[in-house]
């Protein structure tokens, strides 16, 4: 349906020109805003009941990237998230760790620490995090201060000025760039949809990205509202399962920001079980930046497993 | 990609099957018996006969209700004309439009009950029932409740009257939401009611007639008598009665304007369809796929207005139908009841007959037959979600009714060639058509011979939009401005 540019006879350079991007990322079936719109709600109303919502809030801590991403921050703070990365619940030593941990690059040497010998991964924002506004050189170099300090999942941000003023090959470039530098670490792309105004831009960049080189494409960098929403998350999931059918690479998606209760998280979940299909009901292909999500997937899990609810002050507030 | 995958590739479990998550049904209290509501009261049959109506996800009874007889109707269309002339046709229409407000607000708040009664007797998906028919029934009265004291304003004259007495016969697809679309139009412009629901579901509308009661409605003015084709016939033949409005099959509508001919009822007939939704190249196929199976899957396709014929554009053909086989296969078909279902079951022993007989000529005919994998429960009556490819316009597929879960693809090369074969029908209720490009949107809706051409979406209803046929498709219109023009002396 899609043709794979970088399968094809052209050299690169002309591929990735702006007006051989742009016929390639205009040539993509539209995204009608209504009717994406109402297929989000739809799903929405599915019922998770029993043991589909064990299920469901246990896959879901394992597929956060516990984050905290404030002028604020400290190593003291950092300690105590890991901490509870590691073992969300210390109580409870079947409650799985999260998938990572995500900080600003100068905090991962303080998150290193305390996870290893886990399984719970360390994550940087990088790439001059949140807004991108700085010389590709700024950028780069910030990659690389994460990955000196041992971070092993880049999460960058893109160009979203040169996105919307149609320099689609200055956005690839960038995330080839950042795809070259973080070599083995996994790469996600937050496109920050807040900023991409229709959902056809949204499938746009998510393409941009995976064709790029993206690990994972990430709606949000949590400091623009919106942040997540239900309907990119649909256009998202769709362009990954386009993208695997076209080029045969499984590229994962990321929602972040503002996703505060096990429910909505939940839908999140059926969203992907029913727009990608199974395969993407993995930590490897789908992945929740949260932090207060957590407490309340802890005390929904425990009221499945008790029948009732504990109070607040049971959970700790890292 | 990294090691991330070996650490949590152990994580990912069994894949999510959901629970059942089944509506209480406790939340409807069922009698054993249900009388005809006629002059405010609930009242056996004078012959004392009596029909079973089922619950056709498993077959088991529900209740036993009345069957009027010609006797029955007579006293129903008296007690109309009574209310008429005492009082209803006269009433000032701010008055009338308290009892409407009040009919709506009664539906709102016994909303959940009247949804899983609606999926109980129907066989729809709860989550049909809850989120169309019955907001959709409330909606109606809260429409036209806002019209009955600004029936001069409505485009029909300075003083519009009412007709006097609506006999209105209705179908089993939305029960309660056909009753609604009857009564509130014909209520705020001064009419009164007999109401004929059909004999395979014919709960809600008594429902509706206890809810009339709880509204103080005068009695009379809306009269249930509940039966089968007889009891109908003799509502429409009925001399008392002065407008007859149907909803049903094109064969019932021919049969009914025989009848009514030649007599000063006026008549408004809403029939069938062989709907065409036609999907460009450059439609938003992820939601063109949406609008398909909305189109045609909805309420397990008894549908009047469905989606049934797809024509979709040659150089898209096999994206758009790979696509539909992979979204079909994630419909659940099963439990009504159960939130998650998206499939219900079929009304009746006999629509699943008729639909067995179309898909059985679809595939003797030559097109190819595609399901997908589904288990269907073991009773109760059932047909799996299907679609025929390589189908003609000369197939029966492509030109009957069929009205069930079945989809005839057919394809097609100019804007020019989907119209000729969208309009190639004696029907013309409803069509679609999906394309980003708004200037063949609307040469399309220029051009589809169709009472409703929806653009980029399919199946969407509100009461302020006019429906109502072409040809064989019906005439007259309801909803809206429009559906007052029905029911008023203009």
């Amino acid at each position: 349906m899609v043709p794979t540019p970088l399968a094809g006879p052209w050299s690169l350079d002309i591929v990735t020109s702006d007006a051989a991007l742009r016929k390639l990322l205009h040539g993509l079936p539209g995204v009608d805003q209504v009717g994406a719109e109402a297929r989000a709600a739809a799903l929405a109303t599915r019922s998770i009941k029993r043991e589909a919502k064990m299920w469901a809030l246990e896959m879901a801590i394992a597929m956060i990237d516990l984050t905290t991403l404030e002028g604020s921050d400290t190593p003291g703070k950092v300690a105590a998230m890991c901490a509870k990365a590691r073992r969300p619940d210390p109580a409870d030593p079947e409650v799985p760790p999260v998938a990572a941990v995500c900080v600003y690059p100068d905090l991962v040497g303080a998150a290193i620490g305390h996870l290893a010998g886990s399984p719970v991964a360390v994550a940087s924002v990088a790439t001059a995090f949140p807004s991108g506004r700085a010389s590709m050189k700024v950028k780069l170099a910030d990659v690389r201060d994460a990955l000196d300090a041992g971070a092993q999942e880049i999460d960058m941000v893109i160009d979203r000025g040169a996105f919307l003023s149609g320099r689609y090959g200055q956005v690839y470039e960038e995330v080839r760039a950042v795809r070259e530098a973080a070599g083995s670490a996994l790469l996600k792309v937050i496109l920050e949809t807040g900023e991409l105004a229709t959902y056809d831009n949204v499938q746009r960049a998510a393409w941009l990205a995976m064709l790029a080189g993206a690990d994972f494409v990430k709606t949000s960098t949590g400091k623009v509202a919106p942040a997540s929403t239900r309907p990119v998350a649909v256009v998202l999931l769709a362009a990954a399962r386009d993208f695997l059918h076209a080029s045969g690479r499984r590229v994962g998606v990321k929602v972040a920001g503002g996703i505060r209760t096990a429910k909505e998280a939940i839908a999140y979940l059926v969203i992907a079980r029913e727009t990608a299909g199974e395969d993407w009901l993995s930590p490897t292909a789908l992945r929740i930046g949260a932090s207060t999500l957590l407490n309340d997937l802890l005390m929904q899990r425990a009221k499945q497993l008790t029948g009732v609810y504990s109070g607040r002050d049971h959970f700790s507030i890292d | 990609m990294t090691d991330v995958e070996a650490r949590t590739e152990g994580a990912a479990g069994p894949v999510f099957a959901y629970a059942p998550a089944p509506e209480s049904r406790d939340i409807v209290h069922l009698d054993a018996e249900y009388g005809l509501f006629i002059g405010g009261e609930f009242r056996p049959a004078a012959t004392g006969r009596t029909f079973t109506t089922v619950d056709p996800a498993t077959e088991e009874p529900l209740a036993s209700v009345a069957e009027a007889g010609g006797g029955d109707v007579d006293r129903a269309v008296a007690a109309a004309r009574a209310a008429y002339e005492g009082g209803w046709g006269k009433m000032r229409g701010r008055e009338r439009a308290k009892y409407l407000f009040r009919i709506a607000r009664i539906i709102q708040e016994r909303a959940r009950e009247l949804a899983v009664l609606e999926s109980l007797d129907n066989g729809k998906p709860i989550r049909e029932s809850r989120d169309v028919d019955v907001p959709l029934a409330a909606a109606h009265f809260f429409y036209y409740a806002g019209w009955a004291d600004k029936l001069e304003y409505a485009g029909f004259g300075p003083s519009p009257r009412p007709l006097g007495v609506a006999g209105q016969v209705i179908p089993w697809n939305f029960p309660l939401l056909m009753a609604a679309w009857k009564l509130a139009p014909a209520l705020a412009a001064g009419n009164t009611c007999v109401l004929k629901p059909a004999e395979t579901t014919p709960l809600s509308a008594l429902f509706l007639a206890q809810i009339c009661q709880e509204a103080d409605l005068p009695p009379g003015a809306v009269n249930v008598v509940t039966g089968a084709g007889a009891t109908g016939a003799a509502v429409v033949a009925h001399p008392g009665v002065d407008k007859v409005a149907f909803t049903g099959s094109t064969e019932v509508g021919k049969e009914i304007r025989r009848t009514v001919a030649g007599s000063r009822k006026r008549l408004t007939l809403e029939l069938g369809g062989k709907a065409a939704n036609v999907v460009f190249e450059d439609a938003p196929i992820d939601q063109a796929i949406e609008g398909i199976v909305n189109g045609i899957f909805f309420n397990q396709g008894h549908v009047c207005c469905a989606g049934s014929r797809l024509l979709v554009h040659e150089p898209v053909a096999e994206l758009v139908v790979d696509r539909l086989r992979q979204r079909l296969a994630t419909l659940r078909l099963g439990d009504p009841l159960d939130k998650n279902t998206d499939i219900g079951a079929v009304n009746s022993a006999e629509q699943l007959a008729k639909i067995r007989r179309l898909a059985d000529a679809g595939s003797e005919e030559g097109a190819e037959r595609w399901s997908p994998r589904c288990t269907l429960p073991e009773r109760g009556f059932w047909f799996p979600p299907t679609v025929f490819t390589g189908v003609s316009q000369s197939h029966r597929i492509a030109r009957e009714e069929i009205f069930g879960p079945v989809l005839s693809v057919l394809t097609f090369r100019t804007p020019a060639e989907a119209v000729a074969k969208a309009n190639n029908t004696p029907y013309g209720l409803s069509a679609g058509v999906w394309t980003e490009k708004g200037s063949l949107i609307l040469w399309m809706a220029q051009h589809l011979e169709a009472g409703v051409v929806w653009a980029n979406t399919y199946n969407r209803f509100d009461p302020a939009s006019p429906f109502g046929g072409y040809q064989e498709s019906g005439f007259g219109r309801e909803g809206g401005r429009h559906g007052l023009e029905a029911y008023l002396d203009v």
